[in-house]
């Protein structure tokens, strides 16, 4: 193997990325697209939810309650309606993803002193938003109660510590202070992206010499399949390194998510995953001769366990036991780890021992495969 | 016309049966992408790693304690000795949520003092802690609650016991048990269907042109009318195949109900389809290659899933990304299969989504159609 011959091969390579403008472009342009879409597009907070109310007492009191939920920035209250059935028809037709049932006896109750219940509609389609929604209005109506409990002791000349909640919740939100879905999607959004274009490349550098009838030339020429095989990877791996790059850099510069570890360590981190992706990418292209084929197989190998079982979105200590299994054996959960203690806690090397060596294994493993994969043959 | 038609279409599926790959793509892969989505897709929150530090030692503080594992949302992992531990699994992951419970707890209760309780939670993943923060505030606040009751009803003066209050009484619609999975299956029929048909029908176009066999079926009488439907006719069946085939696995497997009309749920998806086919001959007109078609879809697709409210809420989305969406048929599609599988709603609801699937579709085959006849020139 000489360094010569393999630079060769990288030329070769990086000429055909560059005469393939969209080639160029998917590897440029996708990462942005990626991000810009996800950092704006996938957040899961619930705000400005929609409220029908149908006001059963219309009282002052009542009026009151309904003016809390006006005045939060979880709720819009869109309107009041007179029948119960505008109210679940509003529901239905999803206009409303909480409806208030203010029940006829309510100031009446409250002046007469204990409990009185208003119901919520919610709509649970998306069990997620109804389950946030529920916790708002919950709190607003919370609020609401101790307010009217606070008057009415000044009124009966009790002390306010007669009602005051006796136990107070103080909470800490570490590494996502503001509770910002941004910050958690963004820094996945990384190996999303780093998935994608380096499986999509290095998936096709193979498959096209075959599909060209350059393969023969290939063979005919001193180079070794070793040779082939890193130069052709070398393009993409100075690509791909590109790539993290500018999606860190927007992350950071554009949506303002917080970098609280090392460099060194995301670069590192970073170099490890590219191998496992090119070299699955790679060992892809040689399995499937055809790049259509090539192609859709790897995005669909290193894209769909990326995208559900690296807890990019959803937690992985939330799925049953199977799964949960099988995720330790998806390479992008481990960089995932890293990413968002990279990004988020600013944990160092030592705390990410366990994954890095995770990764570095995984690097070991594909690239051994990948090299015994590639044979410098013809049939 | 059909005469020359259903050549056409047989022709399309009977190559598509010689495709090795082709069932593979078709019923393997759909099934373990909605397995994955039925079974590893969740928003719940369901116990959670906790540490606690009880350094009050109380039968207060125990009590408030053992709410949190009686709730089932939350899992004793670990039982810290002092903050630092405490700090350290948290750090490190162990613990998602740390209660920490200040020595005098028990003390300030009783004098009906407020009595603080610390939670920390590892908020890198900001939607499960805000899903267990309010498990967190509903524990400690039916406690408290209980625990005030008690007091009062020792202790207050009699007329404390009228103190009015106000409670919110849930009522979760169509879920009520708040399963992910109810929300996640119904909407991969519509993602599936999407990456399959664009691709399905934009593939089945340049390929016979890359192959240079698009020549061929110009020199026979086939008129361009025909040629299109005899293309896409086999993608819109398979289309509703695989619709039919994951409401079975959705329902049967999953158990996630069926409430509405399935004619409601076939008009839907024709329509849909419609679009969706519109979409892949547009694209085939754009390519000369099968590796171009691709990238394209890609690009298209990629936007269309991400935008239509698959996994994330329009309604949270940017204003100039909400304006986006109504033009992605997705979108509509997916209130349409979630109000006909959980909401049982029919026609009378559903329309406006119906006709703004129907405007897309007529819109995006009448282009693909004029931009079609133009590429065959």
């Amino acid at each position: 193997m000489t360094w010569r011959r393999t630079t060769a091969i990288a030329r070769k390579e990086l000429l055909h990325v560059r005469r393939d403008p969209r080639s160029l472009l998917i590897a440029l342009l996708l990462p942005i697209m990626q991000m810009l879409l996800l950092g704006y597009g996938a957040t899961l907070d619930a705000k400005h939810l929609a409220v029908y109310a149908f006001d059963r007492d219309g009282s002052q009191t009542s009026q009151a309650l309904l003016e809390r939920f006006r005045a939060s920035a979880y709720f819009d209250l869109v309107r009041t309606v007179d029948r119960y059935a505008d109210l679940a028809a509003a529901v239905d037709a999803g206009r409303a993803r909480l409806a208030l049932v203010v029940p006829p006896d309510f100031s009446r109750r409250l002046r007469a002193g204990g409990t009185t219940t208003v119901q919520a509609i919610i709509d649970a389609t998306d069990d997620n938003t109804a389950n946030l929604a529920t916790a708002y209005a919950e709190a607003v109506v919370d609020r609401f109660s101790e307010d009217l409990q606070l008057d009415w002791l000044r009124r009966e000349g009790l002390p306010d510590r007669a009602a005051a909640p006796p136990i107070s919740v103080e909470v800490r939100t570490w590494y996502n202070e503001d509770l910002e879905s941004r910050n958690f999607i963004v820094p996945g959004v990384v190996a999303l992206v780093m998935a994608l274009v380096g499986a999509l490349l290095s998936s096709l550098t193979i498959a096209r010499e075959w599909e060209r009838g350059t393969m023969e030339q290939l063979v005919s020429t001193p180079v070794t399949a070793r040779e082939i095989m890193l130069g052709k990877l070398l393009p993409y791996f100075a690509i791909g390194l590109v790539d993290a790059a500018l999606c860190v850099g927007v992350g950071i510069g554009w949506f303002g998510v917080p970098f609280r570890g090392t460099v060194g360590t995301l670069v590192v981190a970073t170099a490890l995953y590219l191998v496992v992706v090119l070299g699955i990418g790679f060992a892809i292209s040689v399995a499937i001769p055809n790049q259509l084929g090539a192609s859709s197989i790897a995005i669909l190998v290193t894209l769909l366990p990326t995208n559900m079982l690296s807890g990019f979105a959803f937690p992985i200590d939330q799925m049953p036991a199977p799964i949960r299994a099988v995720s330790y054996v998806v390479w992008a959960r481990y960089y995932l780890t890293i990413l968002k203690a990279v990004f988020l806690k600013g944990s160092g090397l030592g705390t990410l021992a366990g994954p890095l060596g995770a990764m570095a294994l995984y690097a070991a493993i594909v690239g051994t495969v990948a090299t015994r994969a590639f044979r410098k043959t013809l049939d | 016309m059909v005469g020359r038609i259903v050549p056409l279409v047989v022709k399309e599926l009977l190559q598509l049966r010689r495709d090795r790959y082709a069932l593979v793509r078709l019923v393997v892969l759909v099934l373990v992408q909605l397995f994955m989505f039925g079974y590893a897709a969740t928003f719940e929150v369901h116990r959670v790693a906790t540490a606690v530090l009880d350094r009050d030692q109380s039968q207060e503080s125990r009590e408030l304690l053992s709410r949190f594992t009686a709730s089932g949302r939350f899992e004793v992992t670990a039982v810290a000795g002092d903050v630092r531990e405490l700090t350290r699994l948290v750090d490190t992951g162990q613990a998602t949520v740390a209660v920490q419970i200040h020595p005098g707890f028990a003390a300030r209760l009783r004098k009906g003092d407020t009595a603080p309780v610390q939670v920390i939670v590892d908020s890198t993943n900001s939607n499960t802690a805000l899903v267990a923060l309010g498990y967190v505030s509903r524990i400690v606040d039916a406690f408290a609650e209980d625990y005030a009751t008690d007091r009062v009803a020792r202790s207050a003066p009699a007329r404390l016991r009228r103190i009015p209050r106000v409670v919110l009484a849930p009522r979760p619609w169509y879920n009520p048990s708040l399963e992910s999975r109810w929300y996640f299956v119904p909407g991969v029929i519509g993602s599936l269907m999407l990456v399959i048909t664009v691709n399905l029908t934009a593939f089945a176009v340049v390929r016979e042109r890359e192959i240079g066999t698009l020549e061929q079926i110009m020199v026979t009488p086939i008129r361009p009318v025909e040629f299109v439907l005899g293309k896409t006719l086999p993608s819109f069946l398979i289309g509703l195949g695989e619709m039919v085939l994951i409401t079975l696995v959705g329902t049967l497997w999953f158990r996630v109900p069926f409430r509405g009309d399935p004619v409601v749920l076939l008009l839907g998806s024709s329509l849909f389809l419609t679009s969706t086919l519109g979409m892949g001959l547009l694209i085939s007109t754009l390519c000369r290659t099968q590796q171009q078609a691709f990238a394209s879809s890609f690009f298209v697709l990629m936007p269309a899933f991400v935008l239509s409210g698959f996994s994330f809420p329009i309604a949270s989305m940017p204003p100039v990304l909400q304006w986006i969406t109504y033009a992605i048929p997705l979108r509509y599609f997916l209130v349409v299969l979630r109000s006909t599988f959980l909401k049982g709603v029919g026609l009378r609801v559903l329309w406006p989504e119906m006709l703004a699937m129907a405007a897309i579709g007529v819109t995006m085959v009448a282009v693909s159609a004029l931009r079609f006849r133009k590429s065959l020139e």
